[in-house]
């Protein structure tokens, strides 16, 4: 449940920018976790759901917007999306694959008032 | 009120992420080389440990940074062989963060080591996430464990420079495949160096010790170089 760990480092990033921006309210935040990260977005949610938060955070949702994961072959160019962790190019079957998506775990945006 | 829309776009691993690179910093600086050593729970990471240090110990100083959630059972095992050991206890947080390490740092006398080995929490999925600052991740793989984790835990697997094919004494008495986890392991991580090995007969030591030994001199090779130039 690192999870955890890690909705504790999206409040206290909202919570300080939201501060600096003199907002009492937050309603909406929204996060981008690529696929080949050991965050799942069920147990973020989970997570966010299951914390006791602060007044600012009272009326708050998260949104997490899921990124595939992308290889870009280093033979052929060829760019394309991975799945099943299988990491080599369809194209030309060529192993030395650079991941150009997918390893993203970021805060987007946020908004409130 | 108006409702604002604050772009962010901040890594929420950025607070792990700026320890990690103090820690790397000061590895640097005191010319260490560090060793992140992961697993499943039982899957002999202190064993292989032990025998590791048995091993090179004539050759490079040694220290240790023992993370396990509740004991330090671990560490008493690795503080037998008279080597510096630090021990972490994460009180139920199931991975290492770059914090914990930099609080460990400052009971080890990093200016008097060759090598660090961490030996992180047992778990095959929350401790790929955070970056510790080492120069290397090594996975350990015991052939009880099935030859289907790599395919299961893909991240951390991916991410090993070694994966040290562990309890290869026992392999008869499993269904564990080696041509298969090989190929799967190809189709993950296709550049990573396999050991296969026992932490019980010695199997595999005399390998695997030789390669870390290089790994260390090379960084070693590399500051110097840096630091004269």
């Amino acid at each position: 449940m690192h999870e955890l760990a890690l909705i504790q480092g999206v409040l206290e990033s909202v919570a300080k920018t939201a501060q600096e921006n003199s907002m009492t309210k937050i309603s909406r935040i929204r996060l981008v976790v690529g696929k080949m990260t050991a965050a799942l977005p069920a147990s973020l949610e989970f997570c966010f759901n299951a914390l006791d938060k602060s007044s600012l955070f009272a009326e708050a949702c998260l949104e997490i917007e899921e990124v595939d994961i992308k290889g870009e072959c280093a033979k052929c160019g060829n760019r394309f999306i991975i799945s099943e962790f299988q990491f080599f190019c369809p194209a030309c079957k060529h192993k030395n694959i650079s991941i150009i998506a997918g390893r993203e775990l970021f805060i987007d945006f946020f908004e409130g008032e | 009120m108006v409702l604002l829309q604050v772009k962010v776009v901040s890594n929420i691993l950025e607070a792990n992420e700026a320890h990690a690179g103090v820690n790397r910093q000061r590895f640097k600086n005191n010319r260490v080389f560090v060793l992140n050593l992961m697993s499943s729970p039982g899957s002999g990471k202190t064993s292989i440990l032990e025998r590791t240090i048995d091993h090179i110990k004539g050759l490079l100083r040694i220290g240790v940074i023992e993370g396990d959630i509740y004991t330090a059972k671990d560490a008493e095992r690795i503080g037998e062989k008279g080597v510096p050991v630090v021990q972490i206890n994460t009180k139920g947080a199931c991975h290492l963060d770059a914090n914990m390490i930099a609080c460990a740092l400052a009971e080890l006398p990093l200016d008097q080591l060759d090598l660090l080995v961490i030996e992180n929490i047992g778990n095959l999925v929350c401790p790929a996430e955070f970056d510790l600052g080492e120069d290397i991740k090594a996975m350990v793989l015991s052939v009880t464990e099935g030859n289907d984790k790599p395919l299961k835990y893909p991240l951390m697997f991916r991410e090993a420079k070694a994966l040290l094919v562990n309890k290869m004494d026992l392999i008869s008495f499993t269904d564990f495949d080696l041509d298969l986890m090989e190929k799967d392991i190809r189709g993950i991580n296709p550049d990573g160096k396999i050991f296969l090995m026992s932490a019980k007969t010695g199997e595999g030591f005399e390998a695997w010790c030789r390669w870390l030994y290089h790994q260390v001199q090379a960084k070693k090779e590399k500051s110097s170089v840096t630091a004269s130039g």
